[in-house]
């Protein structure tokens, strides 16, 4: 195995464009060393990406945070303004193994690790982050959704790369949460996930909401219906039943030791009540912070 | 596959390896510079025994290649007495007898640093989210958390 740290982005492009084997991008290597270990990947040639700056940083521009793919869930946690404004995003980034697995593990390699149970991918749909792609044939952009195909499989072409997460810029009145159900209380994989975004009119009416489940079926999925159901409201009864169906109605899961088809749907309306009404609080507190 | 000349800092010392590429921090530390302080319980990142802080950074060197630590900075448990006196948490762990086979010990010693230097007064239940990712098969982690609430005490009045 041959192993390369280049500082430029279109020096990593260049290699993993290039190589003749089976190339890896290695970020912060919980789940790729883990894979390499059991011998379910055994790469060619592995690239690590943090000695990129960009890949490294997380920069506010204009009121939008640009996250690099590289940067750890630490780092993510320490930083203050991003915390304050994302919270349903870091607490999701948060949940991913233990404190040294957070030294470590980075959002970059939770989406690209493209396992349908990754806890920061649904947080992102809901946020609508976008990911900025470099390759060979230049920069893209992608919205999270988007990325991950279905378990190992991602919209990414040879030789491209995800190098930072843009999380748009918000308006006043707006909050996100996130929250999964695992079987205890720390460090398990999510049986189901689920993050919320939504904006409030200053009457507390819900004007824009987006939902992102995770492991719940091939893919983390972007609910467009669970959204649509509470847009009008003040989350009262019937716009939570309609948003507990919307979210059941999206589920495609399979049994697995973690748990049933049928406890995977049940939970997954489960979730989407409760998520929602800690976003709502947020945003109606949000109200009193500057953003 | 020629191997790699590795230059790095563990526990302030500059040290020099020739590694493989695909050679764990873990076990560059333990077969070549003889640092058998950290332990490899799973090899996978989920019990904390090879626990060591890279650039300050709390990581587990089982899921670290050494190669990325070339020009950074490793500190392990073989770090933490100075001098041939215990670090307070490695007197504490001794005086309530928090450990049994041992095994545990140094990756919590070394994750409880990392506690401290950051938080230098955790609440218990901080304490336990923090060192969630050390198991212990033998303590029943009370006497591990008792340790380190009370070094935390101590070095807040030192």
């Amino acid at each position: 195995m041959r192993y390369e740290a280049p500082d430029r982005i279109e020096k990593a492009v260049d290699l993993l464009a290039s190589a003749a084997g089976e190339a890896r991008v290695l970020a912060g290597g919980t789940d790729l060393i883990v894979q390499m270990k059991s011998e379910i990947v055994e790469p060619d040639l592995v690239i690590d990406v943090k000695r990129i700056a960009e890949m490294r940083g997380v920069v506010e521009e204009g009121g939008a945070f640009r996250i690099g793919a590289a940067v750890s869930g630490a780092e993510l946690k320490e930083h203050p303004r991003l915390r304050k404004v994302w919270p349903g995003v870091i607490e999701a980034a948060n949940l991913i193994g233990s404190t040294q697995v957070q030294g470590r593990a980075t959002l970059g390699g939770n989406l690209c690790n493209a396992s349908p149970a990754a806890d920061s991918v649904p947080a992102l749909i809901a946020a609508g982050a976008k990911v900025i792609i470099a390759g060979p044939a230049g920069r893209r952009e992608l919205a999270v959704e988007d990325v991950v195909l279905g378990p190992r499989k991602t919209a990414l072409a040879k030789g491209e790369i995800v190098v930072a997460f843009v999380l748009p810029k918000r308006v006043p009145l707006a909050a996100d949460a996130y929250l999964r159900f695992i079987p205890r209380t720390e460090m398990d994989i999510a049986v189901v996930g689920c993050g919320v975004d939504l904006t409030l009119d200053p009457a507390g009416k819900i004007i824009a909401a987006r939902m992102g489940l995770g492991a719940v079926a091939a893919r983390p999925l972007l609910v467009g219906e669970a959204g649509a159901a509470i847009i009008g409201s003040s989350l009262d009864e019937p716009a939570l039943a309609r948003l507990e169906a919307a979210a059941r109605a999206a589920c495609r899961p399979i049994d697995d030791k973690r748990g049933t088809k049928e406890f995977r749907v049940q939970i997954a309306g489960v979730l989407a009540r409760r998520v929602v009404h800690i976003a709502y609080e947020r945003a109606k507190a949000s109200a009193k912070v500057s953003t | 596959m020629s191997k790699i000349h590795l230059t790095t800092t563990v526990n302030g010392d500059a040290v020099e390896a020739l590694v493989e590429a695909d050679e764990t921090l873990l076990d560059v530390l333990r077969n070549q510079l003889a640092l058998t302080g950290a332990k490899e319980g799973c090899g996978s990142g989920d019990c904390g025994a090879c626990s060591v802080t890279l650039d300050g950074r709390l990581v587990c060197s089982c899921l670290v290649l050494a190669v990325e630590t070339q020009g950074r900075r490793v500190e392990t448990v073989e770090g933490m007495a100075k001098g041939g006196v215990l670090h307070p948490l490695q007197q504490k762990f001794l005086e309530l007898s928090a450990l049994q086979c041992g095994i545990c010990t140094p990756g919590f010693l070394v994750a409880a640093r990392a506690l401290l230097e950051k938080n230098p007064d955790p609440t218990e239940t901080e304490v336990r989210y923090w060192l969630a990712g050390n198991l212990c098969r033998c303590t029943g982690y009370d006497k591990i958390v008792r340790a380190v609430m009370d070094a935390a005490a101590e070095m807040r009045g030192a």
